[in-house]
């Protein structure tokens, strides 16, 4: 239930919990989504992911760093209805080098360690979003928005 | 596959699939009691039917859409409707379908049955909620029986479940429900026996009325009654009460009808058939092994037991448990109308009678003692008048509950709030007082000095005709600046009152009270189905239902008039007080009409909510928010949160009214919205009667309704789906 204030501690929760998220981007119009490993940090901003340069994603992003991101603790049975939460994360994104935010590879290999290969070939970006709001859904319909404030 | 069993098949392991009742009737038979022919269809048919459905999942989704601890009787009730109605729309699987008609052809081929509910959850030796679940008595032919277990299955969540759900141990994923078919035994007389007094022991209780004893269980019909000596078989006690009625099996159902003068005259059952009695119920606890509450039955020579369990009794709980009280507003036909002649015939006409008196009272011309006993007077009547709107008014809404539930269960329709329209447009008090509204609108809209003068502020100076309407407006529902009608410059005079005739005027509404064409081919309809005494007594309930409907929103109207006259007293007494300084009283009495004037409920603000309300934490905003759908459309506008009466008055037209409980002496300002939003939920509720007597789309049940909206915020009311959307839909869009 999202009554008093628990909806920060609720996003902060799914954000640790969940390793995947899909990421929303576009090409001239065109939407395009695809699904990554995500870290997250206790401010519930930025959100880092790594992908290589060459896929469509990193193109898109180049054009247009405009992202949302979807995360969600559903499991995919029926009680998804009603106690699933899905946070949808409204930002941008912006590369990151380990030179100047090695905290940032701390957290995303923190999370995911079985990653380290990919992160650190030289073909992978870091990415970090920069989250403005976040709009989450829990029973079915709620739909609550969070500013996060930079 | 055999989607049902025998009571011989019935062994030891299959209690928890047949349920206590249906477990209970096959040791009974085995030990040779004499029961009625029944077969059980176990639980697991249920699973099977609400799996292969997709129900169980629908009853979920109903049942998260809001914290069941949060929601009042009124939603409870509804989620049960709702459901109910999910059951008797879906039909069973074929082959399920196919194997229960042939089992029901060859075990009842001409007899009527009763089907009754036997839990597994129901009637075991720890918990006994008898009566939360529903059976049916005197049930014809294979096509209904199975419209009747998918009933009592549906009974599983009613409302009297859903309120005990804790003691039930209610889940979605693990209920289930067993039902018994058995022979109706048209017994001569029949009742109830205790084996065990649960006073005292040593006696057994034997009650018993003449013919069915369906009014005896529902207590509609007052038993005679025996306390017997379990040791010496001696009869300690009989009680026989004024025998008027009795129950027989009368077209499908079961009706009460007079008994006839020898009946009446004769207790049910002779002393030796006490003796008998007493017997079997030694016997029965012999046999089950633990003290019984057995329902039994007289046919010729035979007694036979309709139902077995141990005794038990629902918790009593305490003092703030309300459920009890929830459960008695579910009454019956019968009783409903001689409830609605009472309030018709008596109450209605008293309450007005005492009010008309009241206002012919020139308060200006009385001494202050008499005033202060005016007042004193008022208070009290007040009082019990407030008593009486419990007691009997807020009961009899459960008239159209009840026309409701006899609606769907005959038409079956895919909306089971359709019955509304057939009970709408019943010249409500709320829409009297409107249509008084706009007829003075009309008349700005045609005259425009008229319009002008009530711009200046010189409403006296137009046309008499419309200086009459006023006052005589003011008269009857007040000047609308108090939350009550009635009252006249609770708190700023006529401003209000004109503020909203000239919006009105602005905004003529296209022919409202429109949504009821549709009313008399739904009455066609539905009557179109029964026949003979059947058709006179569908009509009479449509009418009780009209009727019910009716005073469901009239009644606070009433009440409200009664606290206005209160009011009035206190505020003559207070400006006596202003002028004079002090008024002729002693010193305890005058500073008790202080506090009284000072403490008047209805001149504080609305209650924001029942429950407290944090604030909003910083940075979160609702964007969409979810309720009841109460009133079918979609409608978009700037919200108006009702905290304070005057914030009616600052009403304008397409706002959304937003509030935490609409109350008749707030809808004038309905015609003016483009929708009506409530923390209160409900269908059956003030705010969703007025908004479907204007064809208003309206959510209710939104928790925290006014702490999440703020006055301004752009909302759309979604009242087919029941969501209530805040802000822009543009992601892009700064808020």
């Amino acid at each position: 239930m999202i009554h008093k204030n628990p909806l920060r501690e609720q996003l902060q929760e799914l954000l640790m919990s969940q390793r995947l998220a899909v990421l929303s981007t576009h090409h001239e119009g065109q939407p395009y989504t695809s699904l990554v490993a995500f870290a997250a940090t206790a401010n519930l901003s930025p959100i880092v992911f790594a992908t290589p340069r060459t896929t469509r994603k990193f193109h898109n992003l180049k054009k247009d760093h405009r992202v949302a991101l979807l995360v969600d603790n559903r499991s995919n049975t029926e009680k998804d209805f009603n106690e699933a939460i899905a946070a949808t994360a409204i930002g941008v994104a912006q590369e990151v080098h380990e030179k100047e935010s090695p905290e940032l590879y701390e957290l995303y290999l923190t999370k995911h360690p079985c990653l380290e290969g990919f992160v650190r070939s030289q073909s992978c970006a870091m990415l970090q979003v920069l989250v403005h709001k976040y709009l989450v859904v829990n029973h079915f319909q709620n739909v609550f928005q969070l500013k996060v404030v930079p | 596959m055999k989607f049902f069993v025998t009571l011989d098949e019935i062994r030891d392991p299959d209690h928890p699939a047949v349920g206590g009742k249906a477990f209970a009737l096959s040791r009974l038979k085995r030990s040779g009691f004499r029961i009625p022919h029944s077969i059980c269809v176990p639980a697991w048919v249920y699973d099977a039917f609400v799996e292969e459905s997709g129900l169980r999942e629908r009853i979920m989704l109903e049942l998260n859409r809001k914290d069941l601890k949060e929601m009042r009787w009124e939603e409870i009730w509804d989620a049960g409707l709702r459901i109910r109605s999910m059951f008797l729309t879906k039909s069973l699987p074929g082959k399920m379908e196919a194997s229960l008609r042939e089992a029901l052809d060859f075990h009842f081929p001409q007899n009527p049955v009763a089907v009754r509910s036997s839990s597994p959850q129901e009637d075991s030796a720890t918990s006994s909620f008898a009566g939360l679940h529903e059976s049916f008595i005197n049930v014809h032919g294979a096509q209904s029986i199975l419209d009747h277990i998918r009933l009592v299955w549906a009974s599983l969540w009613s409302d009297a479940s859903l309120l005990y759900r804790q003691e039930l141990g209610l889940e979605v994923h693990r209920s289930s429900m067993a039902v018994l078919i058995q022979e109706l035994i048209h017994g001569a007389c029949s009742g109830v026996l205790f084996s065990r007094n649960p006073n005292d022991p040593s006696q057994v209780v034997l009650e018993a009325v003449h013919g069915l004893n369906q009014g005896l269980v529902d207590g509609q019909i007052e038993p005679d009654r025996w306390l017997i000596d379990r040791d010496s078989k001696r009869i300690v006690f009989h009680r026989a009460p004024e025998r008027k009625l009795h129950f027989v099996p009368l077209g499908s159902g079961v009706r009460a009808v007079h008994l006839p003068q020898n009946l009446a005259l004769s207790p049910p059952l002779e002393e030796a058939q006490v003796q008998s009695l007493l017997r079997l119920a030694l016997q029965m606890e012999d046999s089950m092994g633990s003290p019984q509450d057995v329902e039994w039955t007289l046919h010729g020579e035979s007694i036979l037991v309709l139902q077995s369990r141990p005794i038990t009794t629902l918790p009593s709980g305490s003092e703030k448990d309300q459920r009890k009280w929830y459960l008695s507003l579910r009454r019956s036909f019968e009783n409903l109308q001689e409830l609605r002649q009472r309030i018709e015939e008596v109450l209605i006409p008293a309450m007005t009678g005492e009010y008309e008196a009241m206002t012919a009272l020139p308060l200006s011309q009385l001494p202050d003692g008499e005033l202060a006993r005016e007042i004193e007077h008022r208070q009290e009547a007040e009082k019990k008048w407030t008593n009486v709107y419990w007691d009997e008014f807020i009961p009899f809404a459960h008239g159209m509950r009840l026309f409701g539930q006899v609606y769907n269960d005959t038409m079956r329709p895919a909306d089971p709030y359709e019955f509304l329209r057939l009970l709408g447009n019943s010249s409500l008090e709320s829409l009297q007082r409107n249509d008084r509204l706009e007829k003075m609108a009309s008349m700005v809209r045609q005259q425009k000095d008229i319009e002008t003068l009530l711009r200046e502020g010189r409403y006296l100076e137009a046309p008499s005709e419309f200086v009459e309407r006023i006052q005589e407006f003011m008269n009857r529902f007040g000047d609308l600046s108090c939350p009550v009608t009635g009252v006249v410059q609770c708190t700023q005079g006529p401003d209000g009152l004109i503020r909203i005739i000239l919006e009105l005027a602005r905004h003529p509404r296209e022919s409202t009270l429109s949504a009821h064409q549709d009313a008399v081919e739904l009455q066609k309809n539905f009557l179109s189905v029964f026949e003979g005494d059947e058709l006179e007594r569908a009509r009479a309930l449509l009418d009780l239902g009209r009727a019910s409907y009716r005073l469901r929103d009239d009644d606070n109207i009433h009440l409200s008039r009664m606290e206005s006259l209160k009011i009035a007293a206190l505020m003559e007494a207070q400006k006596r007080l202003e002028i004079q300084g002090k008024l002729d009283l002693d010193g305890p009495t005058t500073e008790k009409i202080k506090k009284s004037f000072q403490e008047i409920p209805s001149l504080q603000p609305f209650p924001s909510s029942t429950r407290s309300s944090p604030q909003t934490p910083p940075g979160v905003k609702p964007r969409q928010l979810v309720g009841q759908p109460a009133g079918p459309g979609i409608a978009r506008g700037r919200a108006r949160v009702i905290g304070h009466s005057s914030n009616l008055q600052e009403f304008t037209h397409g706002e959304v009214l937003v509030c935490d409980a609409v109350d008749p002496n707030m809808t004038y300002v309905v015609p003016l919205a483009s929708a009506i939003v409530e923390r209160r939920g409900g269908m059956l509720i003030h705010g969703a009667i007025i908004a479907r007597e204007y064809g208003l789309p309206c959510v209710t049940g939104v928790p925290d309704a006014t702490r999440w909206i703020e006055t301004g915020d752009l909302v759309t009311v979604d009242g087919f789906l029941g969501i209530v959307s805040v802000g822009s839909q543009s992601i892009t869009e700064s808020d």
